[in-house]
């Protein structure tokens, strides 16, 4: 009754206050080649907006690249040599703007700012000007130069998919034995807890590879979204993923009385959040601190950002270690806790 | 060797322990016993099952199985007995065969290995081994559940209402099956709601409201029966139980089959009952001294525990079979 009745205020609260497609202060690198007195009045409005953080000066072109990679920042600013006097004597500048397309809505919409703050500056410098300062944006979209949706949510359907498969159904099935009563010959065996908590999970991580298949190929062949980094790699983290959802469904099934629970628990306690706290719907640097801070105990929200560095930007295991090394701990902790949590005798 | 030793087993559920399943039982089960608990639903079998077969802790006293104590060692009986639940517990959509074999696998054991101990019952339910196991009948369903039971050759076996919901000629078969198990050693303790079948065990312990009321032979039961008994039949068998009730040298009426067994409280109440039936005689069309059975010996039992107030019908909530 509680949850029915306060379900939908937590809801209204998340939904309005918390969860949007708004992006605010985005991290952001500034290139600048010229430090002249335009591009640092520049700089300095593209920080004074709340949408922008200016996060780190690089120095060289090499650096942008690597930026991305460590995927802290979301855009860079680069500014040719020379920006200030092309601005002056030819009434001509020229600016660049790479974004992080792996998002495409982030990326339209930050690259939007970012002109807007750059055609401000120039209507403000030419207001009392005959002829008028133009500065030309040119724009890259890193990973993702069509801005296809799909390459956002192949990797998100990928975490919910394999959530739902391993973790709705795992968590069911030491509860149904509970039920039919089969779980009452069982432990009246020489079986041990883990093998049983074992053999549970076994059919369903077999079931997971074959959906991860079927999703990498109409990914790549009906949607046309690219593998850029290794297939291996992108496996690996994948069944590391189903470990983690099927230990998961397995803590709560081995901790639950009934399977209508289970399911109500997998739906509430996991679906919901995964749904809005692993990145792949709203954003997560956006949140305020409490949900930003909850979304590190999501898994899926490691396995999106996993799933995105190696298929979209071609990552290799060095950018990504951290994230494995979270889901591995992870894994570890749910399965531990779920033979803990078996019941050896039925009270 | 006792095969099972219970001693002091005191069982409550409920957060405030408000619910005494199970009150100071104490019992030994001698090797190669065929021992039946006898009680009505809520007795505490299942509970007192369910102890013994490491599934359940009791609050207090000292269990042991083959040898092994029940918390300490209960891996160890875990892989020594065989239990049949009294909810059908195998898997529904596993075929017949399927179940046997799996039954087996998980005690390391193979059907082939142990197939001499199941054969008998094994061969009834063969022609169905293809059959869904939820798909069989009552009977059968008991049958395949004794097999898996049974499959990784147990030493001490426990069946839990293996009878109830079943066919009488179904349980004449699983009754005769118990007796071919005890003849190959094997100690098996059985609950049961039904009276008649106590004749058929060892030894038999009624239980009733958690307590164990007797543990005796059924012969010993019976010859512990004292008080004269009579049958009595009327062409108004209602009124005629009332107006025995309501007299002064009647023990107990009851209606049993198509009689009313009346116990006297003591000898001399025998010639009370024949001017009873004279003063009556219009109605009463046969009376007779009867030897007690098991079932009358357990309805004298059960009844200084049965609450005030409650009527002979009421006392038949043990299931008597016709």
């Amino acid at each position: 009754m509680f949850i029915l009745l306060g379900m939908p205020v937590v809801q209204i609260v998340i939904f309005g206050f918390a969860l949007t497609n708004e992006v605010k202060n985005a991290n952001i690198a500034v290139l600048d080649y010229s430090k002249d007195a335009a591009t640092t009045s520049l700089i300095s409005e593209f920080n004074a907006s709340r949408y922008f953080d200016v996060e780190k000066n690089l120095v060289n072109y090499g650096q942008v690249g690597k930026e991305f990679k460590k995927g802290k920042i979301k855009l860079a600013i680069i500014f040719p040599p020379n920006f200030n006097e092309d601005l002056q004597h030819f009434n001509k500048a020229q600016v660049q703007l790479i974004a992080d397309a792996s998002d495409p809505n982030v990326a339209n919409t930050l690259t939007g700012y970012a002109s807007a703050i750059i055609i401000d500056y120039q209507n403000r410098i030419t207001s009392n000007r005959k002829l008028p300062y133009t500065i030309n944006t040119e724009m890259r979209m890193l990973y993702n130069p069509q801005l296809k949706g799909a390459f956002n949510f192949v990797p998100g359907v990928m975490a919910m998919v394999l959530l739902l498969v391993c973790t709705m159904m795992t968590a069911i099935t030491i509860v149904k034995e509970k039920e039919m009563g089969t779980m009452e010959i069982i432990l009246v065996s020489p079986m041990r807890p883990q093998i049983v908590v074992i053999a549970k999970a076994v059919p369903y991580l077999l079931l997971s590879v074959i959906n991860i298949i079927s999703i990498l190929l109409l990914s790549v062949y009906a949607l046309e979204v690219p593998i850029n980094g290794s297939i291996f790699l992108l496996f690996f983290e994948s069944i590391l993923f189903i470990l983690v959802s099927l230990s998961l469904g397995l803590l709560i099934s081995a901790g639950v009385a009934s399977q209508q629970t289970a399911m109500f628990i997998s739906l509430v306690a996991l679906f919901l959040p995964t749904l809005m706290l692993s990145g792949f719907m709203f954003p997560i640097e956006n949140m305020p601190l409490p949900l930003r801070t909850m979304s590190n105990i999501v898994p899926a929200k490691w396995y999106y950002s996993i799933v995105k560095s190696v298929m979209i930007k071609g990552l290799g295991i060095k950018d990504i270690w951290k994230e494995t090394l979270i889901l591995f701990g992870m894994m570890i902790f749910f399965l531990t806790m779920a033979i803990k949590k078996f019941k050896i005798r039925l009270a | 060797m006792e095969a099972v030793t219970i001693e002091n087993i005191i069982k409550t559920y409920g957060k405030k322990k408000e619910v005494l399943a199970l009150n100071d039982i104490s019992f030994n089960v001698a090797q190669g016993e065929l021992f039946g608990i006898i009680g009505p639903d809520g007795a505490g079998k299942t509970s007192l099952f369910r102890i013994l077969t490491t599934l359940l802790l009791a609050d207090s006293g000292k269990v042991t199985v083959d040898g092994f104590d029940v918390v300490k060692n209960y891996k160890a009986i875990r892989k020594r007995v065989g239990y049949m639940p009294g909810k059908f517990s195998l898997y529904p959509d596993l075929s017949v065969e399927e179940n046997l074999n799996f039954f087996a696998t998980i005690f390391n054991t193979s059907i082939k290995e142990n197939y001499n101990l199941v054969k008998d019952i094994y061969v009834q339910i063969a022609p169905f081994k293809e059959r869904k196991a939820g798909k069989l009948s009552g009977g059968m369903k008991q049958k395949l559940a004794l097999c898996c039971a049974l499959i990784h050759r147990p030493s001490v076996l426990f069946l839990d209402e293996p009878t109830t919901g079943v066919d009488a000629v179904s349980r004449k078969e699983f009754w005769e099956m118990l007796q071919g198990l005890k003849q190959l050693g094997i100690t098996i303790l059985v609950s049961t709601p039904y009276m008649d079948e106590a004749n058929l065990c060892d030894k038999v312990a009624l239980m009733q409201n958690g307590n164990m009321l007797s543990i005796n032979t059924p012969e010993g039961i019976v010859n512990n029966f004292s008080n004269p008994l009579w049958a009595v039949k009327s062409s108004k068998m209602l009124q005629l139980l009332n107006e025995l009730k309501a007299t002064d040298f009647v023990a107990d009426a009851y209606p049993f089959g198509e009689y009313h067994h009346v116990v006297m409280k003591d000898i001399s109440g025998e010639g009370s009952l024949q001017q009873f039936i004279q003063t009556h005689s219009n109605t009463i069309i046969e009376s007779k001294i009867v030897k007690p059975d098991i079932e009358d010996c357990f309805i004298a039992l059960m009844k200084p525990l049965s609450p005030k107030g409650e009527n002979g019908e009421d006392k038949h909530k043990m299931k008597v079979n016709e």
